[in-house]
């Protein structure tokens, strides 16, 4: 495939998974309503309250991430190599130059974060500053300008909140049946039957849902990196200089101890584990794809 | 009878919808073209010093400070795609000849306002690439636009024509000939 075509078929496919993560959050949300005997009125207290948690997380989750990994802000005077590779870039692709951020860490690595162009942030560790030519150093640059680009930063926040939503439906849900008791229905329509088996799938839905969640989640990630590697390509004409640079960043080992779990996937490549460990069952959690695969792509276009 | 109402109220909707986009990407492409000015602007900015910086070091190079100072005044004043490209294919040819006259003066060579002025002009000359480059995608982004189904069908209609694309102009393309 070629440049383009990678970038029209990630877009695509990325709205299916959504379309089908806002339906299933949905079902969650009214299995466990009729469960209760109280169809509408759990669903919205329980979305109330993700609204609220989100609006916060929408707003400040780029200055809580920075301060979680202890980066630093530099200006043009700091660094003007880095500087100016990230302003040009941000011309070549019509974007405002965001705030630059170094991590003091010496393992190689790089992520974005902001609700928007206009509030991005992009920051690189000083390995990943010792590390790379300048190709590969526009090649991750450009990387991370495409996440903000097809604001990946913005929705990465938003299914995050959606997951949030999720679990705390199946917490609330889970604490009504402990403390709470059941009320007989008040739908008119309901008898005691239909109430029970929705009960029974409330419970398996309130096991299952958080894991689905995530799993959907880090799927998303994962297309969104395979986008941006593509569109990262097409900003700077050269897929070698991603693909050499997703080397290098291999090849280092050691784990970042100071980010988290959340923060991970944030990255141009996972910080927690210096490669992948084992099967199936493991890539299905990593929050990002193969670097073979990734790098094989680069080379292909 | 609401049926045919409502039929017609979504073609028009459609109509102002796809309307819009090709009148957003013809903006984008005025603004891309305007970028590039931006950068060229820098440029042609960073040249009176460039020159004064140099005539420090090699007051007898005339002829080649006049050439220089020719080339940027017809950039400042070309109008349209085409005359500007020639200008700036002139302007550079005459910084060519420069930094050529230059490499002759070891002092003015080791001088830090002469190499940061050099490293601003190549970072400039980055940003006047990248400015063009973005120009393209917008041209074609609004190219692509006036040719595909549906809003060809209005494009012609309503006197919408393609954009140029910036293209290297022939001297610009010829091989450099570096000579130490």
């Amino acid at each position: 495939m070629n440049i383009y075509s990678a970038i029209s078929a990630n877009k695509w496919k990325t709205w299916l998974i959504i379309v089908l993560f806002v339906v299933f959050l949905t079902t969650v949300g009214f299995v466990f309503g009729k469960a209760e005997g109280n169809t509408w009125g759990f669903t919205t207290i329980a979305l109330t309250i993700a609204a609220f948690s989100s609006i916060g997380s929408f707003y400040f989750s780029d200055q809580l991430v920075l301060a979680s990994v202890g980066a630093k802000e530099i200006q043009e005077k700091d660094n003007p190599t880095l500087f100016h590779t990230v302003e040009n870039l941000c011309i070549g692709d019509g974007l405002p130059t965001p705030k630059i951020y170094v991590m003091d860490t010496d393992a190689p690595n790089a992520f974005a974060t902001g609700r928007d162009p206009k509030h991005a942030v992009v920051c690189v560790t000083q390995g990943l500053l010792t590390r790379l030519n300048k190709a590969e150093l526009e090649g991750v640059i450009a990387h991370e300008l495409s996440h903000v680009k097809n604001f990946d930063t913005r929705l990465m926040a938003v299914v995050a909140v959606l997951v949030g939503a999720v679990v705390i439906m199946a917490n609330l849900f889970q604490y009504q049946m402990f403390w709470g008791g059941f009320r007989r229905s008040r739908d008119d329509n309901d008898n005691g039957n239909i109430q029970l088996i929705f009960l029974a799938i409330g419970i398996i839905f309130a096991i299952l849902s958080p894991i689905v969640a995530t799993l959907i989640q880090l799927a998303l990630s994962r297309k969104r990196e395979y986008l941006a590697d593509a569109s990262g390509a097409y900003l700077t004409r050269y897929p070698e200089g991603l693909a050499s640079a997703l080397e290098k960043i291999e090849k280092y080992k050691e784990p970042m101890p100071q980010v988290s779990n959340s923060t991970a996937q944030l990255f141009i490549e996972n910080p927690l584990t210096g490669k992948n460990a084992g099967g199936w069952l493991a890539n299905l959690f990593d929050t990002h794809p193969p670097i073979e695969d990734r790098i094989r792509i680069l080379r292909s276009m | 009878m609401i049926v045919w109402i409502i039929i017609i109220a979504a073609v028009v909707f459609l109509g102002f919808v796809l309307y819009n986009s090709v009148i957003a990407a013809k903006m984008r492409v005025g603004e891309a073209f305007s970028q590039i000015d931006v950068q060229l602007k820098r440029r042609t900015d960073l040249i009176p010093n460039l020159v004064e910086t140099v005539k420090g070091y090699a007051k007898h190079e005339k002829e080649v400070f006049e050439e220089v100072t020719k080339a940027r005044a017809a950039l400042v004043s070309a109008k349209g795609v085409e005359e500007k490209a020639k200008a700036n294919s002139e302007l550079g040819n005459t910084l060519k000849s420069l930094f050529a006259v230059a490499e002759a003066y070891p002092n003015l060579r080791a001088s830090e306002n002469f190499s940061a002025l050099q490293e601003e002009l190549s970072d400039t000359e980055n940003k006047i690439a990248y400015a063009r480059q973005f120009y393209n995608s917008t041209v074609m982004d609004y190219n692509t636009k006036l040719a595909t189904f549906p809003t060809v069908i209005f494009a012609q209609m309503l006197n919408f024509h393609p954009a140029e694309f910036f293209a290297a102009t022939d001297a610009e393309k010829k091989e450099v000939n570096v000579k130490f």
